[in-house]
């Protein structure tokens, strides 16, 4: 088999598989990994002393969990206390839960940082402080969140790999099954780096258009 | 109990950060209509009296009535009345993320609850009486300070406010912005608009004030009409602290 058959007939298929799959654990975890680090951290501000404990506990815990450990826990460990994911599923729990303690972070620095009186002429006007927070001091908050939000998806695209280690196969598991059927190690490899290379540097021209649109004049 | 007509009454109100007394007991009676000036040193309680007469600052003991409905302890009733009394901070604090004409209709939209259209129309309304319309979607930091301070007076007016308080609407800017706020109030208060003002401009105290108090150490030591407290202050420290004026504006 010559180098075009192998790229045109054996990579370019496993790539377009395992491509998908990848796009699908970030599109699944991206959204909700944002919201529930949103969540977190407006719990961890405005929370009362219990919440706001049980936020940081949170966040410690899955920043410091080895993400392969969360999902080897998720995955192998759990079916023997009767709880059963597929592959899938766990993998977007683990993803999820680290990508939203990360963002907690960002996003809880980003909401001490907009200054007090923002909050105070809010509820001057008569608002909720719910209202204050959604209508006044999220918006804000979250422009300053996006270079760390952009960075975290960042991570996200490359630690999906980590899937393949409980048998999704996403880019990395893909290339490594052809990889190995195929002999052909340092092409596969280097052609799927490629590929991730293209997605990060893809997110991030689009997290810098991001910026640039929600920036605030003046 | 009350046998005259007061549009506020503030009621004994007593306030303490830690050990720090910073109000010890001030009460004050505003009829419809007047301008009440607060002038006095700093860290004697101004701004803490005006923020607690809104609840965003919490008394530790003392009533305040708005047209006779009391307004402590209105739990979530409190964003009712914060309708109704405007406020306007010395540092403007503007919604950084919206344009003018946006801050003025935020509240309108999300607390009024008034159609996008409606809230729009009221939004530049309230922009064009304080002279701003032209700058409806400009961003904050595109403004000068007296612009931006008058985008926050319209934000409150929005509201229809039964009373305004102004904590030194005008201390952060200089002396051509500074007139410039002070012509707008000066016309709100000939509109009939009640005003609490704390400020250190005697002289718009002196025109514009129905009366003017002197606080000192958490208390209102001498209050009067503007002649009564500007040419005869009985009071040492008033006479000293509006002496340091005149000198200032000379
Ligand atoms: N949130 C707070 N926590 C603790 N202390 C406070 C707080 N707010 C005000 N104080 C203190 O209360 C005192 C009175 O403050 P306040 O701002 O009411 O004075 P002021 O008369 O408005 O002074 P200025 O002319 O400087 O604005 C000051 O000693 C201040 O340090
Ligand atoms: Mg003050």
């Amino acid at each position: 088999m010559d180098q075009i058959t192998f790229i045109l007939d054996v990579m370019v298929p496993a790539f377009e598989s395992g491509l998908l799959m990848t796009l699908a654990l970030v599109a699944v975890t991206a959204p909700i990994g944002l919201l529930i680090g949103i969540g977190v951290a407006c719990g961890r501000v405005y929370g009362g002393k219990g919440l706001s404990w049980l936020m940081q506990l949170y966040a410690i815990f899955f920043r410091g969990c080895p993400l392969l450990l969360l999902l080897f826990i998720l995955y192998f460990g759990l079916p023997s206390i009767g709880i059963v994911f597929t592959p899938f599923v766990a993998s977007v729990l683990g993803f999820i839960f680290c990508n939203s303690a990360y963002n907690s972070e960002y996003i809880r620095g980003s909401i001490i940082s907009i200054k007090e009186g923002q909050l105070i002429a809010a509820k001057a006007l008569g608002m909720t402080r719910n209202q204050a927070i959604i209508n006044i001091v999220l918006p804000q908050a979250l422009r300053r969140s996006i270079p760390g939000i952009s960075n975290e998806f960042i991570y996200l695209i490359k630690y999906s790999s980590l899937a393949y280690m409980i048998t999704v196969i996403e880019l990395t598991g893909a290339s490594k099954l052809i990889a190995t059927k195929y002999f052909a190690y340092n092409e596969t490899f280097f052609a799927v780096a490629l590929v991730y290379l293209a997605l990060v540097t893809i997110t991030t021209f689009g997290a810098s258009a991001l910026e640039k649109k929600f920036a605030i004049p003046g | 109990m009350t046998e005259e007509k007061y549009i506020l009454r503030v009621e004994n109100i007593k306030k303490a950060f830690g050990t720090n007394q910073v109000l010890q007991g001030v009460s004050v009676n505003v009829r419809k209509g007047e301008t009440v000036c607060f002038i006095g040193p700093s860290g004697t309680g101004k701004s803490t009296l005006l923020r607690c007469i809104n609840q965003l600052t919490i008394p530790d003991s003392g009533k305040i009535f708005l047209n006779d409905e009391e307004v402590t302890h209105a739990g979530p009733r409190i964003n009712y009345f914060r309708q109704k009394i405007g406020m306007v901070f010395q540092n403007f604090f503007l919604f950084d993320h919206l344009t003018a004409v946006r801050n003025v209709e935020i509240a309108l939209l999300k607390v009024k609850k008034l159609p996008p259209k409606e809230a729009r129309e009221k939004a530049l309304y309230e922009l064009r009486q304080v002279g701003m319309a032209d700058w409806a979607d400009h961003y904050p930091a595109e403004l000068s300070g007296g612009q931006a301070q008058r985008v926050s007076i319209a934000r409150a007016l929005a509201m229809d406010p039964e009373i305004m308080l102004f904590d030194e609407p005008t201390s952060a800017l200089d002396p051509e912005l500074t007139r410039e706020v002070l012509e707008v109030m000066k016309k709100l208060a000939l509109q009939g608009m009640t005003m609490l003002v704390v400020t250190h401009e005697m002289g718009f105290a002196c025109s514009v004030a129905n009366k003017i108090c002197f606080m000192e150490h958490g208390h209102i030591k001498e209050e009067g009409s503007p002649a009564e407290l500007l040419n005869n202050p009985e009071f040492e420290r008033c006479k000293a602290f509006i002496g340091e004026f005149r000198e200032y504006s000379q």
